[in-house]
């Protein structure tokens, strides 16, 4: 699937001095293919978590349009909207985002279970011995470390195989062999399933993972190399 | 249903959050059913003690003042032991205006050995009666036979046994439906029966002799008044015409028992509706809070695909669980409390008390458990509905 980003900004109210409001994405279009990993690198308060959130569809722009395969997500009723976001878009937030009342496991099928579809638990152990927490299946979050909630995310986001992968900072709370281990499966998805993977994040080395490169400074977005 | 398992877990897996809301709708509950219970009790207590007293004015011996507090004996059936000479019921019909009189006869029992309770003897007068006889007759197809007799709900004989007053043999014929009031414990017989129970408590030296020195006495005489005649005129000419006996007029007895019913009445009323608007206020401040605390959780699900409407939903089968579980719970302990303290009640508030019938219950249970589920739905579902309008990306950034 093609995402598209035609023209799109985000203002947010903040007293400037000269204006109201301020420019946390400023106007920018862009595409991101299947098959690649589009990395966005940047300083803490550039925007980078605002443009991923209208990228991936929870997030309105202020103005333009988010396009996929030509569907105009944001003209989508909640509804649908949210079913397209379950079917064809996973994100690792960058925030915890463990439901506390499940375990591990029950928060990995989850989005499965949402739309009451057969939980893949073949998928999820796979990928669960590959992250190594498949020993933690039946712990609830608040028994889990940073490290174990963020591989238990991304295993979440990818459960439903989605088309587009979202993932923000996705590596900040782990060790450097998780680090590898993370993003060399995210660059395997994108080179053999033909997703596409935007990740953003601090790491140099993520681009060493990275199709294309793209560093955010105030709301403006620049490529790289 | 997709979201309904997750309603479940959440419901197990909180379960501190979960116990307090059902002790919330609970309280609720309780003191809804508990109350309306209360409330339709007295109600159908005046209701079938103004069918039961047909009666404008009764005629008692003047000493009877004395001995016998009429609100009581009205109310509460209780009686005395007063009599004076038969031939007052003969005498009052004579006075113009007089359409029936009704005598009846008390003999207060010594603790029978029948029962546990100490017992009432009326002594009725079938061909004459209006007061009793319809509400007798509705357990009781022929008329009362000599030594027979109809005992009252609460006296605890049974049809066809035996029970023995002043050493006397009499054979229950029929139980009679339950009044509420100290009716309940009362036996009635025909005038024949009194007379000889009469004489077997003289023979135990318990008098009922008056001066006069005739043999018929009669403790009470019940009267209805003509159409058109003016009870208060009727008042006066009979007690004008009797010596020694005071005339009451039950009007005014049922009036403050109606007033002071519907006293009771409107504050249970106030208290049950002052009781849901506190409760609507506490529920939806609860839920307001507990769905706040949610808010991370939220705003997970709504990234995970979850639409708003499913958010909305997911809170409403929590929140009705909730309520049914603690409707039921509330309901069941006021029923247990209302029917096990009913004597203590209907003796504290001395007023007839009678309990509705089953459907009736039934009914009132159902209504308050459904509105226990409808109130704790309704107030959770506009709680979580404001806040799935909060950007789930907004609500993710916060902490962490
Ligand atoms: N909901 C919001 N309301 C107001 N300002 C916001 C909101 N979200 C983000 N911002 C501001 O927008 C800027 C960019 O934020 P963000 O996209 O989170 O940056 P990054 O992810 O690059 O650290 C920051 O200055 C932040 O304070
Ligand atoms: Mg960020």
């Amino acid at each position: 699937m093609l995402l598209q980003a035609d023209n799109i900004s985000k203002t947010f109210f903040r007293n400037t001095g000269s204006a109201n409001y301020f420019y946390a994405v400023s106007p920018l279009s862009m595409e991101i293919r299947p098959g690649t990993v589009t990395v966005l690198t940047g300083r803490s308060g550039s925007g980078k978590t605002t443009l991923l959130n209208m990228l991936c569809g929870i997030l309105q722009p202020t103005e333009g349009r988010v396009l996929m395969d030509r569907t105009d997500l944001y003209s989508l009723d909640d509804a649908a909207l949210s079913r397209f976001r379950n079917e064809h878009i996973g994100v690792i937030p960058q925030a915890r985002s463990a439901v506390d009342t499940l375990t591990a496991e029950e928060n990995i099928l989850l989005p499965a279970r949402l739309y009451g579809k057969d939980p893949p638990a073949e998928k999820a152990r796979r990928w669960m011995e590959n992250f190594e927490i498949a020993h933690l299946a039946g712990v609830f979050p608040r028994e889990l470390s940073g490290g174990e909630l963020r591989r238990m995310a991304i295993i979440r986001a990818v459960i439903r195989d989605p088309d587009l992968l979202f993932a923000d900072e996705p590596t900040g709370d782990l060790d450097d062999e998780n680090t590898h281990r993370v993003l060399s499966a995210l660059h395997d998805l994108a080179h053999g399933e033909n997703k596409a993977v935007f990740i953003v994040t601090h790491e140099n080395d993520a681009e060493k993972y990275a199709d294309r490169v793209f560093r955010m400074d105030r709301g403006e977005v620049f490529p790289l190399a | 249903m997709k979201i309904l398992p997750l309603s479940v877990k959440n419901l197990a897996r909180k379960p501190g959050r979960t116990t307090a809301l059902v002790l919330l709708t609970a309280f609720l509950a309780l003191a809804v059913f508990g109350g309306s219970v209360i409330t339709l009790s007295l109600r159908a207590g005046l209701r079938s003690l103004e069918a039961r007293l047909g009666a404008d004015i009764i005629l008692v011996p003047s000493e009877a003042e004395s001995k016998v507090s009429f609100r009581n004996m009205f109310l509460q059936g209780t009686t005395g032991a007063f009599y004076m000479d038969a031939s007052v019921a003969e005498k009052a019909l004579e006075v113009p205006g007089v359409e029936k009189a009704a005598p009846q006869t008390f003999l207060a029992s010594l603790k029978a050995d029948c029962c546990s309770v100490k017992i009432q003897v009326i002594g009725i007068d079938p061909s004459r009666d209006f007061t009793v006889q319809p509400w007798i007759a509705r357990s009781l197809k022929n008329e009362l036979g000599d030594m027979e007799v109809a005992v009252g709900c609460k006296v605890g004989a049974g049809i066809g046994e035996t029970i023995r007053i002043y050493e006397q043999r009499c054979k229950v014929t029929a139980c009679l439906e339950p009044t509420g009031t100290g009716l309940d414990t009362a036996v009635y017989c025909n005038m024949k029966t009194m007379d000889t129970l009469l004489a077997a408590a003289e023979a135990k030296g318990v008098s009922h002799r008056i001066s006069s020195g005739d043999d018929s006495v009669v403790s009470a005489v019940y009267i209805k008044v003509r159409d058109g005649y003016d009870i208060g005129d009727v008042n006066t000419a009979l007690t004008g015409k009797l010596r020694k006996v005071t005339a009451v007029r039950t009007r005014s007895m049922l009036t403050g028992v109606s007033d002071s019913l519907a006293g009771i009445s409107r504050t249970v009323t106030a208290m049950i509706v002052v009781i849901w608007v506190l409760a609507f206020v506490i529920l939806l401040l609860a839920y307001t809070l507990i769905v706040r605390e949610r808010s991370r959780e939220f705003a997970v699900l709504r990234l995970l695909g979850a639409s708003r409407n499913m958010l909305g939903r997911m809170a409403l089968y929590e929140s009705a669980v909730c309520g049914l579980i603690g409707g039921i719970a509330g309901t069941g302990i006021a029923a247990v409390g209302v029917f096990s303290f009913s004597a203590l009640i209907e003796g504290s508030l001395g007023l007839p008390y009678l309990i509705p019938g089953f459907s009736t219950i039934l009914c009132l249970a159902a209504g308050t458990i459904l509105l226990s589920v409808a109130v704790s739905a309704l107030t959770s579902a506009f709680a979580a509905w404001r806040l799935s309008r909060v950007n789930p990306g907004t609500a993710l950034r916060d902490g962490a």
